[in-house]
């Protein structure tokens, strides 16, 4: 897998929030987006994962030498952020049920039976996610960013809510995430960017 | 450009004349007719402003410029003061012919719905702040409506009757008014429209030197 | 298309979980069914009145209940994970038919109430019963669209009523035409051009909406 940023620029109505953002990056690598609070780094990894368009620039995937399309592309990769949260009113195993068969995986737990118990969350699957403290929903989110085993990774904040051993946990996945595919994060975190090869420093 | 506003202007003051003095009143009718020389070509701008407004709509969903989506606001806006013409000015025939300004009559049901939908567009947009956003919503908005018009236009009317003499050229395709009626009606929605295009263009020139002067300040 | 169908049984699971639409609606119906109720109970009122007045408890009920189904996944943050697993068009989709679903339960549960309570004569039931299936599409087709734009904006309560009002009158004029003559006569030839409309309207606003969802739901 490779990712192109291409120019990339993105205005809020007449606002600038990101200018010219160009790299490339390949499989076994991770890039880390850094910059103050309200800089765009949310912005970026969200232009980057396809979530919303860019103003100007293009975003491109190549499988090999094969141009993935817009549709194809969320089947590969994964994203956890703070605003991307789970039914809160549903189970972890509901949860993680219907997320399975939207992405067309197999309809049972094997999918992600095993990242519950390593995240730490083994035996909590029929509680409601709204039972569970906002540091076990940090966990069961990487349940859902990695249940796919997507070959590109987003991660915005990877340490936010979690404990040291949380920490511990997530910085192993990252890892394991970063010699399957690429790994791109948003941190500010001196210790999260050891894994970075590179950085995109984004500023006012 | 001067000359062509001297010649409006000058053109503008005889359809007034025309309208006023010129064109004999139609067999039977009061001297309340003369207000067809005006409520029509209102009547005729409003349909035709949201039509432009409903263009430009589409085109800011193609192309994502910013620029269309304050056109389609401006030929909304003026749609909003030539329905609120052509209703004022549908009232005063109603209440001389009728005996009242307002009855419920289909036309009347058909620009009061109109009234809505745009009143309902600029609630929207004062709604949202971010610029894209509501750029993107108003947009999609503004062409739900214009689809749901032509039902307006088709059912009102045929589930209550109408009072409302045929639109323009009756279902016989005949147009039921003398020579001379004829050359100040025509000339006079033709004068309309053309004070309607003045007007856009002007503001359309404000918003290009609005959005140019943003440009340089960044 | 499977996955709008798998949206559609997640919203039914969460709104078995919370009742939150169900209940609004359906409260909000029955309150204003009985203060119609009470304000005209002691006579009947004319055939023409009631048509009109069961589409308005129809209408307003489902505005409290529609704009639900996109404004809880905006406000619980969950409007871009589900954009990470499905097309625009299927959520649509999945959406609507929660939304149809949610009508129809109301007008089981609304209509028969109303033609006991309200001393309605129905001559033709079939009429009646085609209309409002009809009529539900239309009324959730465009009201599914509403919600979309609104769950995207700043104001979410009143704004869905008044943006909503004026899309949906041709489903008004013509439910509430239909209803009559249902009352009134056993025929159906009267009320063809009604039908026709009602139809017509559906096709047009749902084919509308699944066109300009894409637009709303990616800003």
């Amino acid at each position: 897998m490779k990712l192109i940023a291409d120019h990339i620029s993105k205005f809020f109505g007449e606002k600038r929030v990101l200018k010219n953002i160009t790299f490339e990056l390949n499989s076994g690598q991770c890039l880390a987006v850094v910059g103050p609070n309200g800089s765009g780094k949310t912005t970026l990894l969200r232009i980057l994962s396809a979530l919303i368009p860019p103003s100007s620039g293009k975003v491109q995937y190549f499988d090999g030498q094969i141009l993935l399309s817009k549709e194809n592309i969320f089947t590969h990769t994964g994203f956890l952020g703070p605003y991307l949260e789970l039914y809160d009113d549903l189970t972890a195993e509901e949860n993680l049920n219907f997320f399975s068969r939207m992405r067309g995986l197999k309809d049972d737990r094997s999918t992600w039976w095993n990242l519950m118990d390593r995240v730490g969350l083994g035996g909590r699957e029929e509680d409601a996610v709204k039972t569970y403290s906002s540091g076990m929903k940090q966990r069961l989110k990487y349940v859902f960013a990695l249940m796919h085993q997507p070959e590109i990774l987003f991660v915005d904040e990877p340490r936010s809510n979690l404990d040291m051993q949380g920490i511990q946990i997530v910085y192993e996945l990252l890892r394991e995430q970063k010699s399957r595919g690429m790994l791109l994060i948003a941190t500010n975190e001196e210790q999260d960017l050891a894994f970075a090869d590179f950085r995109v420093a984004v500023h006012d | 450009m001067i000359f062509l506003k001297f010649l409006l202007y000058v053109w503008m003051v005889l359809v007034l004349l025309g309208a006023f003095f010129y064109a004999p009143l139609a067999k039977g009718l009061g001297e309340y007719t003369r207000v067809m020389y005006f409520h029509v070509p209102m009547a005729w701008i409003t349909t035709l402003t949201f039509l432009i407004g409903a263009i430009y709509s589409i085109l800011y969903l193609r192309k994502k410029d910013i620029r269309y989506d304050y056109y389609s606001e401006t030929a909304n806006q003026l749609g909003l003061l030539f329905a609120l013409l052509a209703t004022i000015t549908g009232s005063i025939w109603a209440k001389m012919s009728w005996g009242a300004f307002w009855n419920w009559d289909p036309r009347e049901t058909s620009i009061f719905i109109l009234l809505l939908i745009y009143a309902a567009y600029f609630a929207l947009r004062s709604a949202i702040e971010q610029q894209d956003r509501k750029a993107a919503l108003s947009a999609v908005y503004d062409i739900l409506a214009f689809v749901t018009v032509p039902f307006f236009i088709f059912i009102v009317p045929r589930i209550y009757s109408s009072l409302h003499p045929d639109p323009l050229i009756n279902t016989q395709g005949k147009v039921t008014m003398n020579g001379k009626m004829q050359l100040v009606f025509f000339n006079s929605l033709l004068a309309f429209t053309m004070v309607y295009f003045w007007m856009l263009k002007n503001k359309l020139e404000v918003i290009k030197l609005k959005m140019k002067l943003k440009q340089l300040e960044s | 298309m499977i996955k709008a169908y798998y949206i559609f049984r997640k919203d039914l699971l969460q709104e078995f979980k919370t009742r939150f639409a169900m209940n609004a609606i359906l409260l909000f119906a029955v309150v204003t069914l009985s203060a119609v109720s009470f304000a005209i109970g002691t006579f009947t009122a004319r055939q023409e009145v009631l048509s009109a007045l069961l589409w308005i408890i129809l209408f307003f009920s489902s505005m409290s209940g529609l704009s639900h189904i996109f404004v809880k996944e905006e406000e619980a943050k969950t409007a871009d994970t589900l954009k990470l697993v499905a097309s625009a068009s299927a959520i649509f989709l999945g959406k609507f038919l929660f939304n149809i679903v949610l009508l129809f339960l109301l007008e089981i549960i609304v209509v028969p109430l109303f033609i006991a309570l309200m001393n309605f004569n129905v001559q033709n039931y079939l009429l009646l019963f085609f209309t409002l299936f009809i009529g539900s599409f239309g009324l959730a087709g465009g009201g599914t669209m509403v919600a979309a734009i609104i769950s995207k904006s700043g104001a979410k309560g009143a704004l869905f009523t008044v943006l909503s009002f004026p899309i949906l009158l041709p489903v008004l004029v013509s439910g509430i035409s239909a209803t009559k003559i249902a009352s009134q006569e056993q025929g159906w030839m009267t009320a063809y051009s009604e039908l026709q409309t009602l139809f017509a309207f559906s096709v047009v606003i749902i084919t509308a909406s699944i066109l300009l969802f894409d637009f709303v739901w990616n800003e």
